[in-house]
């Protein structure tokens, strides 16, 4: 344009380029169509947001009397949806968390939800990746065995059948993932063995399991799986939904590895075969680290997927969260605040599945600091 | 410089009685259809410093392949310090650990540091103890003059850089024989001296090696004979003298003619 500029070492950006200000003007009112659009959303939002508040909190009712018939909900009704009745939370919380397990032992699915929630953050830790991390894992899975079921240690023995709430998808997911992550990467593997049995099976195991909606699998896991078992056999109804979800979850989680060995490029592998590197040093030493590595974005997608999937189990009569939920508004005094129970029970979806999304991000990250120069 | 020539004649006339290092005995191979390694013959003796040269397509990296097993011959017989390559997965094992690859690409691997793609190999393979393996590595790190570069990652280092990284990986595993496949052919011509400096140090060490490269220089320099093949054969060998100065076929010629216009 112009060859009068002399280059003097580096000078500031101008100060229309940087701070708020600067990127307001650049992406919301560059324009008049842009700053009628600005203006329109921003109009939009204030007004859903101050209705979301006058509803949830300002004309609230978190409490509602209770005489010898029940809770008396009738003020909650006056309000015809101007507000929420948090009360409903309050009264049912208990049942939609912990089900139909008795109600004075509520304190046992809780610290088994607790423990849960200590291995998620103990495993979430990287220094913490050692093979020792199993032997956790194994210590705190039986203690939350033990504390759902009892029979020892004085604890009163409680069937599966009254576990309900937030153990039952937290169990299912997280039993579900932590056998279809491992079985999804031998699935992967298996696809590329060069032996032609191993593959031929692999190949079936995923275009099968795939090709079928997962609520089908477990009705076949819940009805027709006992008809193949022997005689007085039978195993139990939640055991029976876990290795549905697992076969399920493995099929795609198992594609999902498959891209990333994929995006591999062949002198990895060339490379760790002229070093002598045996087949599974090879495989676990260059090639998944850097396959799962690339891969972290759709597994993490697929598991966040997998967690809320748990909810389909209620279709073979299990009580997870969601439809714990459901059955907290069954009865007559609280029937018509659906939404009110379904926005707590959303928002504990949403806390763990956010949780998993933001780590997955910060692992990627961190993971993939050799990639920047 | 006569005198160092016969003292040369005089030490591959006593290499001509240890077994070679590298025996290729009619080998064929075919991909598909293709027949890319046509009755291969060629002994390569302890110590011994190989060029290979020839077209594009001529069959160097197969050949060069097959002697670690990364390709498989279909035909004839390939030996490695006298252990003969089979399906044998002890002797791939041990023929491997005493050969050394170092690819075009370079081939580290990304999310290892640079010391980390040095010991992995004598660790795991040759069950060396991690301190002992760190103190090889930076030896010969420091050989192929980068140990300042050891805990930074491949991704970091320029291309001459990953290449004599590469080349330090593979020595770290103490290999008797070292194969290179075309090492400078990507990399930009700032970085290829640096690269064939460390090849020509190694030459002096008696290593033996085998080495794809169309850099004429280079196989002058350390070169004790030049192969040179094209569609899969094998259709001259002999000193590079004789191979440059004195071709006798008229493929060898056309490549020759090629190879010095292009330069
Ligand atoms: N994996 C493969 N499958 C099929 N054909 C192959 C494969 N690898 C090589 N070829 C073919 O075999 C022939 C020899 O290839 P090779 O790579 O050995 O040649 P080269 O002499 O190393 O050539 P260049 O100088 O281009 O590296 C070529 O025609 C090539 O297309
Ligand atoms: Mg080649």
């Amino acid at each position: 344009m112009s060859d009068t500029a002399i280059p003097s070492g580096p000078r500031k950006p101008p100060i229309t380029a940087v701070g708020p200000i600067a990127w307001a003007k650049t992406n919301l009112f560059s324009g008049w169509l842009s700053t009628a659009v600005t203006l329109a959303m921003g109009y939009l939002l204030i007004k859903l947001a101050l209705s979301f508040i006058d509803w949830a909190f300002v004309n609230a009712i978190w409490s509602v009397p209770s005489n010898a018939q029940g809770p008396q909900t009738q003020a909650c009704r006056d309000l015809r949806g101007a507000g929420a009745c948090w009360a409903v939370i309050g009264e049912k919380h208990r049942f939609m968390l912990f089900g139909t397990y008795p109600y004075e032992q509520h304190w046992r699915p809780a610290l088994a939800c607790v423990l849960f929630v200590v291995l998620y953050i103990i495993s979430a830790i990287r220094s913490f990746w050692r093979w020792e991390l199993a032997l956790v894992w194994i210590g705190m899975l039986t203690a939350i065995g033990i504390l759902m079921w009892g029979g020892v240690f004085g604890l009163s023995y409680v069937p599966q059948e009254r576990w309900g709430g937030l153990p039952i998808t937290l169990i299912l997911a997280t039993f579900g993932l932590a056998f279809a992550f491992p079985l999804s990467i031998l699935v992967a593997l298996g696809r590329r063995s060069s032996l032609p049995a191993i593959k031929v099976l692999c190949v079936l195991y995923v275009e099968l399991i795939r090709g079928v909606p997962l609520i089908s699998l477990l009705f076949m896991a819940s009805v027709m799986f006992p008809l193949f078992l022997p005689e007085g056999m039978n195993i139990d109804k939640l055991l029976r939904a876990q290795i549905a979800i697992i076969l399920f979850a493995g099929a795609y989680l198992a594609e999902v590895v498959r891209g990333g060995l994929q995006a591999l490029p062949k002198g990895q592998y060339e490379a760790a075969d002229a070093m002598g590197l045996s087949y599974w040093q090879k495989t676990g030493l260059i090639i998944l680290p850097q396959a799962l590595r690339m891969v972290i974005p759709p597994l993490v997608n697929t598991f966040i997927g997998f967690f809320k999937d748990t909810s389909l189990v209620l279709i073979i009569g299990i009580f997870d969260l969601l439809t714990a939920g459901k059955t907290a508004i069954v009865e007559p005094a609280w029937q018509g605040f659906g939404v009110e129970v379904y926005v707590f029970v959303g928002a504990i979806y949403l806390v763990f599945c956010y949780a998993m999304s933001k780590y997955s991000r910060g692992l990627e990250a961190d993971l993939n600091r050799h990639r920047r120069r | 410089m006569s005198a160092t020539a016969t003292a040369e004649q005089i030490a591959s006339a006593a290499r001509a009685d240890a077994p070679p290092a590298i025996e290729l005995a009619g080998v064929n191979k075919w991909f598909g259809a293709l027949h890319v390694l046509r009755d291969v013959n060629l002994a390569v003796a302890p110590g011994e410093r190989v060029v290979v040269c020839g077209p594009s397509g001529s069959g160097k990296s197969t050949m060069i392949r097959c002697i670690n097993r990364l390709e498989i011959h279909q035909e004839g017989r390939i030996a490695v310090e006298g252990i003969e390559l089979t399906d044998d997965v002890r002797a791939l094992d041990a023929i491997r650990r005493e050969v050394g690859m170092v690819f075009q690409s370079f081939n580290l691997f990304p999310h290892l540091t640079v010391l980390e793609n040095c010991t992995l190999a004598p660790i795991w393979v040759r069950r060396t103890p991690k301190k002992e393996a760190e103190e090889l590595a930076m030896e010969l790190l420091a050989r192929v003059k980068i140990p300042e570069q050891a805990l930074k990652y491949p991704g970091q280092l320029s291309g001459g850089q990953q290449q004599r990284v590469a080349i330090a990986r593979a020595l770290c595993m103490r290999p008797k024989i070292m194969l290179f496949d075309e090492p400078t052919s990507a990399l930009d011509p700032e970085m290829i001296k640096e690269v064939l400096d460390v090849m020509v140090e190694l030459a002096g060490t008696g290593m033996t090696m085998m080495v794809v490269t169309h850099e004429m220089g280079f196989a002058r320099q350390v070169a004790d004979r030049v192969v040179f093949m094209d569609q899969g054969e094998v259709v001259e060998v002999g000193t590079p003298d004789q191979v440059f100065n004195a071709p006798k076929t008229d493929r060898l010629k056309l490549f020759l003619s090629q190879i010095l216009r292009g330069h």
